[in-house]
């Protein structure tokens, strides 16, 4: 048991860390929810693809740079420490590259991940429809049958950064009368600018365009774009949620430095003695999650899997989010109102947190029942 | 970097396990509260022999060397077997005895278990005065061995830990104890042992309401009670690597974080397995009320949740940690 770096990680480290010094642009970039931010974020993504530092822990040949968890962790520290921006590939690089890494066809990978690796192509996930949200299983929009592809119809919802960006991935009922809902389910990927498609931003409690809902009214999808096989979307959905997901959607790098940040602004604002504990609270809730991250990383590389563990992550850094930003805006006063700050945009983003990636209450249960192994109960 | 527990370090803690349980440690527990030592005393012997207190002694004073981690495992399963004593007490005051002239003729004694050891700040509640046979406190004028006990035990709302005063004076040991060194081993301890106890209180309470039926069904299975559980389980599961990582690095502020954590997780798990166990929980003659007290006491000793924070914030020199 140990917490040392090898010296190949540390000099690792100080390349990150020495690029990232040289290329995080100097004044923030203006936020991704917008269409000029979300153009600035692509210009980013570009540059830090050039270099290859978009999407290190993939194989060289997508454009990274193939390095382990352990690797991709310092990179995550050293990135949100240098105060670089947020991810606008989120949505891709989290959720559907590992999905093509595990499903894809070769054709796919090769097609889909370099555009994605460089922001040239920007992904939108859509999951969620007015009628299926936690029940995602009740989704009920349509791919049906056509020459050499599909025709996709229906509503999906809340898909973020849908507003601007060019594709998205998706599950479609492809065989109507199954026996549960998830059978019959078929995933594939679309264009979210073909012919068909209407997409309608959705203001979020901000007022940013922050998610979209898309209207499909059969539109054409060719053969290659379905991931795994048809009928089978539901298991291909799922099988990538547990694994990395619980590593990567949220790396513990960007807690480390939102807690640095909470603790410089304490400092500055003169230590209150009323919020001490709080933001004490703070620096310790990313310790833990970089320590517990740090502890799941290295039983993946023993090879074990790390499945309903996720949803312990995921309760935790959502809380955890919310806590501090509200400490935050505490420390700040009557500026605390203010909704043209970094902390103020970070609270608003940090209360969607225990709804989105599956609600907190659905990750509890998951929990209850296949962690701690208690019954099931009535949905 | 690889922070996970070495396959040797699991079994040394499954093995623990394994002879606590065969102990029924709830009977020592409860005779030990009553003020009768010997059932305890033979399970102090029995810890004492699988090394335990040998951990925190180094080798040339008949200890396994200062190994904070193998301490931090094996407290977990002193807390998770609610084994009373003054377990803390005797790390701590083996952290304090460095000095070559009192380590060789104290140590040895309490790495093999035939000596108890208590300790705490002179005027202090000193754990258990009146069983141990090392007595240790400290005032402005260094380390003193004290001659005994001063007045009554007084109950603590854990039956099983006895508080006594101890009396002053007594042999001064050392003017210059090295006071924050043994407050981390204590910490460090006391963090372990709470998680432990956390644990314990967990898995009993989800066997309960996977047993315990209203409404025709398992209680287990109404939402209500799964998710805090659920939560009960998150708190431990983020509070476990805090300790692990502050056995690995023993800075103060660590160790801090791991005690304020481990212990707020221990205790409301406690709030949440008495609620869970609904009237059955809040009787003492249930062995769950052995651990429901424990993770109240360790929240309060060695250093309370202020207390804690406070060091926390003040090990940090520049921003938070990285790494
Ligand atoms: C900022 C943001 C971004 C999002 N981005 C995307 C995206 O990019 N793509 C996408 O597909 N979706 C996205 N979503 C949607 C998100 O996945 C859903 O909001 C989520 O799955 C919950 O569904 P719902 O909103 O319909 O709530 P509902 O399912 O209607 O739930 C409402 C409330 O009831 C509770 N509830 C429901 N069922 C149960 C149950 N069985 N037990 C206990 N409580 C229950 C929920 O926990 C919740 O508190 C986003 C949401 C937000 C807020």
């Amino acid at each position: 048991m140990d917490l040392d770096f090898t010296p190949g990680q540390e000099a690792f480290r100080a390349e990150a860390r020495a690029w990232l010094r040289a290329h995080v642009p100097a004044s923030p970039l203006p936020s991704l929810e917008t269409e000029e931010g979300f153009a600035a974020h692509r210009v980013w993504e570009a540059q830090l693809a050039a270099d290859r530092w978009s999407v290190v822990s993939w194989p060289e040949e997508y454009g990274g740079r193939g390095v382990d968890l352990v690797r991709w962790l310092v990179f995550e520290e050293e990135y949100y420490a240098a105060g670089a921006p947020g991810r606008v590939g989120q949505n891709g690089i989290n959720l559907l590259a590992p999905t093509l890494f595990d499903h894809g066809t070769r054709e796919q990978r090769a097609r889909v991940l370099p555009e994605m690796a460089t922001g040239e192509v920007v992904w939108a996930q859509a999951w969620s429809e007015p009628e299926a949200g936690s029940d995602l299983a009740s989704l009920t929009s349509r791919a049906v049958r056509t020459d050499g592809g599909w025709l996709l119809s229906g509503q999906k919802t809340w898909s973020s950064r849908a507003a601007f960006a060019d594709r998205a991935f998706g599950l479609f009922r492809s065989e109507p009368d199954t026996p549960r809902p998830q059978q019959g389910l078929t995933y594939l990927m679309f264009d979210l600018r073909a012919p068909g498609v209407t997409v309608r931003p959705i203001g979020r409690l901000d007022g940013r365009p922050a998610f979209a809902e898309l209207f499909l009214d059969e539109v054409f999808v060719p053969d290659e774009d379905v991931i795994g096989e048809p009928g089978q979307g539901w298991r291909v959905a799922m099988s990538t949620a547990g694994n990395e997901r619980g590593l990567t959607l949220r790396s513990p790098g960007r807690f480390l430095a939102a807690a640095d940040r909470l603790l410089n602004l304490w400092r500055e604002q003169g230590s209150s003695e009323a919020l001490r504990d709080r933001v004490a609270d703070a620096v310790i809730g990313a310790r833990a999650y970089q320590l517990f991250t740090y502890a799941n990383a290295s039983r993946f590389l023993d090879g074990e899997s790390i499945g309903p563990e996720s949803s312990l992550n995921k309760v935790f850094w959502s809380e955890y989010d919310i806590a501090l930003h509200e400490t935050a805006l505490e420390l700040l006063g009557e500026d605390g109102e203010l909704a043209d700050t970094d902390w103020a945009e970070g609270y608003v983003f940090s209360l969607a947190g225990p709804i989105y990636a599956g609600t907190n209450e659905i990750q509890r249960d998951i929990i209850a029942e296949r962690l701690l192994g208690l019954p099931k109960g009535r949905r | 970097m690889r922070f996970l527990l070495d396959p040797e370090q699991r079994a040394f803690a499954d093995s623990l396990n394994a002879m606590l349980t065969a102990a029924d440690t709830p009977s020592a527990v409860r005779s030990w509260s009553r003020g009768e030592h010997a059932r305890g005393r033979a399970l102090w012997r029995r810890v004492a022999g699988a090394g335990v207190f040998a951990l925190a002694v180094p080798e040339a004073y008949e200890g396994l060397g200062l190994r904070p981690i193998e301490l931090a495992v094996a407290f977990v399963e002193l807390g998770r077997h609610a084994v009373p004593g003054p377990l803390v007490e005797t790390v701590a005051a083996a952290a304090l005895l460095t000095e070559p002239g009192l380590a060789k003729r104290l140590l040895p004694a309490l790495a093999s278990g035939e000596a108890l050891a208590t300790a705490a700040p002179a005027g202090s509640y000193a754990l258990d005065g009146d069983v141990a046979t090392t007595r240790l406190s400290w005032d402005g004028d260094g380390l003193r061995l004290a001659p005994g006990p001063d007045g009554p035990v007084r109950a603590s709302l854990d039956p099983a830990r006895r508080l006594t005063r101890l009396l002053p004076g007594g042999e001064l040991l050392t003017a210059e104890p090295p006071l924050a060194h043994a407050l981390t081993w204590a910490r460090l301890a006391t963090a372990a042992q709470a998680l432990g106890v956390g644990l314990a209180l967990l898995d009993r309470t989800v066997e309960y309401v996977g047993q315990r039926t209203q409404f025709g069904v398992p209680i287990g299975s109404f939402q209500a009670v799964k998710h805090q559980l659920a939560d009960a389980k998150i708190a431990l599961e983020f509070a476990r690597p805090l300790v692990l990582g502050a056995a690995l690095t023993m800075t103060e502020a660590d160790v801090a974080a791991a005690k304020v954590t481990a212990c707020e997780a221990a205790y409301r798990t406690a709030r949440t397995a008495l609620q869970l166990h609904g009237a059955i929980g809040y009787t003492a003659e249930y062995d769950l009320s052995l651990w429901l007290t424990k993770a109240r006491a360790l929240r309060g000793t060695w250093g309370g949740p202020g207390e804690c924070r406070a060091a926390v914030l003040d090990g940090l020199s520049g921003g938070a940690r990285r790494s």
